[in-house]
């Protein structure tokens, strides 16, 4: 059972490069939205026209998380117990990401995180850690 | 179109591991639902089904047409997560107020704990590499956030569980027929945190059906029990996790808003609710969005004993997904309707309007359904 991987394509091409530069772009529209997980129209106004990559600062707050005591894929037996989260960007669009912490206690909601850009899996990951 | 169209027969098949195809049990649910409305194949007009959660096929609607030898005006199957049957029971009963059809059978059946289950542990969206897997792990972050915004106690989750499994234990049909008290729940395993082993439904195969006709019909064909279809609704977030503004309150509010409107009635008359219970959290919001109680104080409502089959408030009395099977709603509506005709096995005494939830997705989907006598 292989991990699928999240891939390059021309549409996605910004965001990994912001990722090899240890920094997180995200979607704004004219019409006001902003997303984080990439898509070639506006949810909003539905243009494909009107939007650009606009670079975030990298600072993060804790919306909601949980951790793992199963594995639901192979690649994932060894890692239990891992944890998923989701973060809103200072900006205000939310992301699916992982917090690295070594003691789950640590997580509480709000906390304030930052933006840890990792190799795993062979691709870029933007994680996030407990602001310094 | 309030009480114009009657559910005039219900029917099923064994809830557990049953080692046969979907179609299979979908023809067997129908020819019960059939003899228990007294009705002749041969009179139905319409085959509404769910596709099978865990195995998608091209054409079901027709192959399972072809099954039962029917030639339907309309029909087809309908994917919508576990909100699909109660949609298709509205879908039915418009056709027919409509005059497009006359008698309808709306079913569903499938086969995750003999067959594959892959289903519910699929990747979610673009997330896999972040270890973003299960159906249930979406129902964890929701738990969790309700958690954190309502400050509610493991208790409160672990009242809906002891609660339904009770009503489950009772019931002879139910696919797991074993009580659990507070402390068993705590200590069960966490499976996603804050997700405990006894938060989650169980793994069914299994069919269910309803047969559906105007009152009118029902009455010209003698049928022993109809059961009126007093109102219903839909709403849909349908939004991944991160993408919605809140993760405490969904479009079940509307769902639940536009059933009592079209009934006439409000949220506290109704005597007895089958509130989908995929997970326990479910349960929770769903009471603050259709209004029994208020925003955050569902933790408080549970823990007074008032969802107990002898509280003021009876949910779930054949035990729910958690405890009767985890087949996603049909068999919630037959105990919603076996409450109005007075035959449950955990009866509510004079209950004149009966309530059912049904959800899909991470609460992606929902629907609602009032009866009454
Ligand atoms: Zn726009």
């Amino acid at each position: 059972m292989t991990l699928p991987l999240p891939e390059r394509t021309t549409l996605t091409q910004p965001y990994w490069e912001a990722l090899e530069r240890q920094r997180l772009v995200f979607q704004e529209c004219s019409c006001g939205q902003r997303w984080a997980a990439a898509r070639p129209q506006c949810p909003k106004c539905l243009r494909t026209d009107r939007w650009q990559w606009r670079d975030a600062s990298g600072r993060a707050t804790l919306i909601s998380w949980v951790i793992y005591h199963v594995a639901y894929h192979p690649a994932f037996a060894e890692r239990l117990p891992y944890n998923v989260a989701i973060v809103e960007l200072e900006e205000g669009p939310r992301m699916m990401t992982n917090v690295i912490v070594d003691d789950f206690a640590d997580l509480k909601a709000g906390m304030p995180l930052e933006l840890n850009v990792q190799h795993d899996f062979g691709v870029l990951l933007a994680r996030f850690a407990p602001a310094r | 179109m309030r009480g114009e169209v009657v559910i005039a027969g219900i029917g099923a098949t064994a809830f557990g591991k049953l080692g046969r195809d979907t179609i299979s049990l979908n023809v067997e649910a129908c020819r019960n639902a059939l003899e228990d409305a007294g009705i002749e194949k041969d009179a139905v007009d319409a085959l509404f089904v769910k596709t099978p959660t865990s195995r998608r096929e091209f054409m079901y609607g027709q192959k399972l047409a072809a099954a039962m030898g029917l030639q339907p005006k309309l029909g087809g199957a309908w994917d919508q997560g576990g909100a699909a049957n109660i949609t298709l029971i509205s879908f039915a009963a418009m056709a027919i107020a409509a005059g497009q059809c006359e008698i309808a059978l709306v079913c569903y059946a499938d086969d995750p704990r003999s067959g594959a289950r892959d289903v519910y542990a699929r990747p979610r969206g673009e997330d896999a590499a972040y270890g973003w897997f299960s159906t249930a792990a979406g129902y964890a972050m929701i738990h969790r956030r309700y958690v954190i915004e309502h400050r509610a106690p493991p208790e409160a989750f672990g009242a809906v569980a002891v609660t339904c499994r009770a009503n489950g234990a009772a019931n002879p049909r139910a696919q797991l027929r074993k009580a659990i008290t507070m402390d068993d729940y705590l200590a069960s395993p966490w499976v996603v945190e804050p997700l405990r082993r006894d938060d989650c439904c169980l793994v069914s195969d299994g069919g269910a059906a309803v047969v559906l006709m105007s009152a009118a019909r029902a009455r010209s064909l003698n049928v022993r029990a109809p059961v009126p279809i007093l109102g219903f609704g839909h709403g849909q977030t349908s939004a991944p996790l991160h993408e919605r503004a809140t993760l405490t309150s969904t479009m079940a509010k509307v769902s639940a808003a536009t059933a009592f409107k079209m009934a006439g009635i409000s949220p506290q008359q109704v005597d007895v609710a089958q509130i989908y219970d995929c997970f326990t959290i479910t349960v929770l919001m769903t009471l603050e969005d259709y209004g029994f109680c208020a925003p955050g104080h569902a933790a408080g409502f549970v823990a007074e004993g008032r969802i107990a089959h002898d509280g003021d408030f009876p949910i779930n009395t054949s035990g729910g997904l958690l405890s009767e099977s985890g087949m996603p709603g049909l068999q919630l509506v037959h105990e919603g309707v076996r409450q109005i005709r007075g035959t449950a096995n955990r009866q509510v005494k004079n209950a004149r309007f009966s309530l059912i939830s049904n959800q899909g997705g991470v609460m992606d989907t929902h629907a609602t359904l009032i009866l009454g006598g």
